[in-house]
C-alpha cells in the first residue's frame, strides 16, 4: 500500500516547513507556557519564541499539548 | 493562598509546614487544571487525575532550577502535568500496535494517477515529485530515519515510537528532523523549491 494522499500532503508540508535548526520537544515544553501566556494576551512572540512557534507547526504531539494548556489557561482566568 | 512566582520558589524550596502546604496547593491546581484540560469520562477518571498530578510534581520539583519566570509559575507546572497525562494516554491507546505492523504494509513504489483532478501537465509534476520523495526516502534515509518518518505518517505519537526504537521522543525528533532536512535538500538538488511543490501540491 503506498502513502494515501493526506500522507504525501503531510510530508510535503513537513518538508517545506523544514528548518536547519530546529528546538526539540523537551526545549519547546521549556518555553509554551510563555508562548501560551503571550498568544492569548494577543501579543506577538519574541524572536526567542519564534522557534516555538515553528516547533508547534511541526510537530503534532506538542501542538496538542498546546491546545489543552490554552484551554487550562482560560478556565484558570476564569 | 496566593502566591507570586518567587513565592512559589521560596515554598516549595522550603521544608517543613511552609513546604507541604505549598505541595498540598499545587496538588490541587493541578488536579482542577488537569481536569479541565483533559478529562473525557471514559479514560480519564479521577485516579487517572491523581496518579498523573503525582507524576507532575515530581517532575516539577525536578526541574524548578529550569523554571525562569517567563510565565505564571502555575502555567509553566500545568504544561509539565498535561505531558504527563497526555503521554499516558497516548502509551495507553497505541500500546498493542506494533511499530513493524504499522510501517510494513508501505510500499514506496510510485502509483499512477495521483489524482484525476489536475491538469495532465499537473499531474505529471506531481508523480515526478512523489517518485523522487519515494527514491530519497529508500536510498537517502537510514533505517531508523526511515521507520521513524513512516510512523509518525501513520500517526504513531512520537513517544511510542522511541519506545519501539529504544530511545527517547527528542531523539526521534531529531531522527526525523534529520530525514525531513536530508528529503528537503534532495528535492532541491534535482531543482524543486518548496514554494514550487507547494503550488504543484495546492488543492
Amino acid at each position: 500500500m503506498s502513502l494515501s494522499k493526506k500522507e504525501i500532503d503531510g510530508l510535503l508540508q513537513l518538508i517545506s516547513l523544514t528548518k536547519n535548526e530546529e528546538i526539540n520537544c523537551e526545549q519547546c515544553l521549556s518555553s509554551v507556557s510563555e508562548f501560551a501566556e503571550l498568544e492569548l494576551m494577543g501579543r506577538s512572540p519574541s524572536d526567542a519564541l519564534k522557534a516555538v512557534e515553528h516547533h508547534l507547526s511541526i510537530c503534532t504531539e506538542c501542538h496538542e499539548e498546546y491546545s489543552l494548556l490554552k484551554n487550562a489557561i482560560r478556565k484558570m482566568n476564569g | 493562598m496566593k502566591r507570586d512566582n518567587k513565592l512559589w520558589l521560596t515554598h516549595l524550596r522550603s521544608e517543613g509546614a511552609v513546604q507541604h502546604q505549598a505541595l498540598s496547593d499545587l496538588r490541587s491546581a493541578l488536579i482542577y487544571n488537569l481536569r479541565g484540560a483533559v478529562w473525557n469520562g471514559a479514560l480519564v477518571d479521577d485516579a487517572f487525575i491523581e496518579d498523573a498530578v503525582q507524576d507532575s510534581i515530581i517532575r516539577i520539583l525536578n526541574r524548578l532550577k529550569q523554571f525562569e519566570g517567563r510565565s505564571q509559575f502555575l502555567t509553566w507546572a500545568t504544561s509539565i502535568s498535561i505531558r504527563v497525562a497526555i503521554s499516558e494516554l497516548r502509551r495507553r491507546r497505541w500500546k498493542d500496535i506494533s511499530l513493524d505492523e504499522l510501517i510494513s504494509d508501505v510500499s514506496l513504489v510510485p502509483e499512477k494517477a495521483v489524482d484525476t483532478s489536475p491538469e495532465p501537465n499537473i499531474l505529471r509534476e506531481r508523480e515526478a515529485i512523489i517518485g523522487i520523495m519515494y527514491s530519497l526516502i529508500q536510498n537517502s534515509l537510514t533505517e531508523k530515519q526511515r521507520s521513524a518518518l513512516l510512523a509518525e505518517l501513520k500517526e504513531m505519537p512520537q513517544d511510542e515510537i522511541a519506545r519501539h526504537i529504544g530511545s527517547n521522543r527528542n531523539a526521534i525528533y531529531k531522527l526525523t528532523h534529520d530525514a525531513r532536512k536530508r528529503l528537503k535538500k534532495g528535492l532541491e538538488d534535482v531543482g524543486y523549491k518548496m514554494t514550487d511543490i507547494q503550488t504543484i501540491f495546492a488543492n
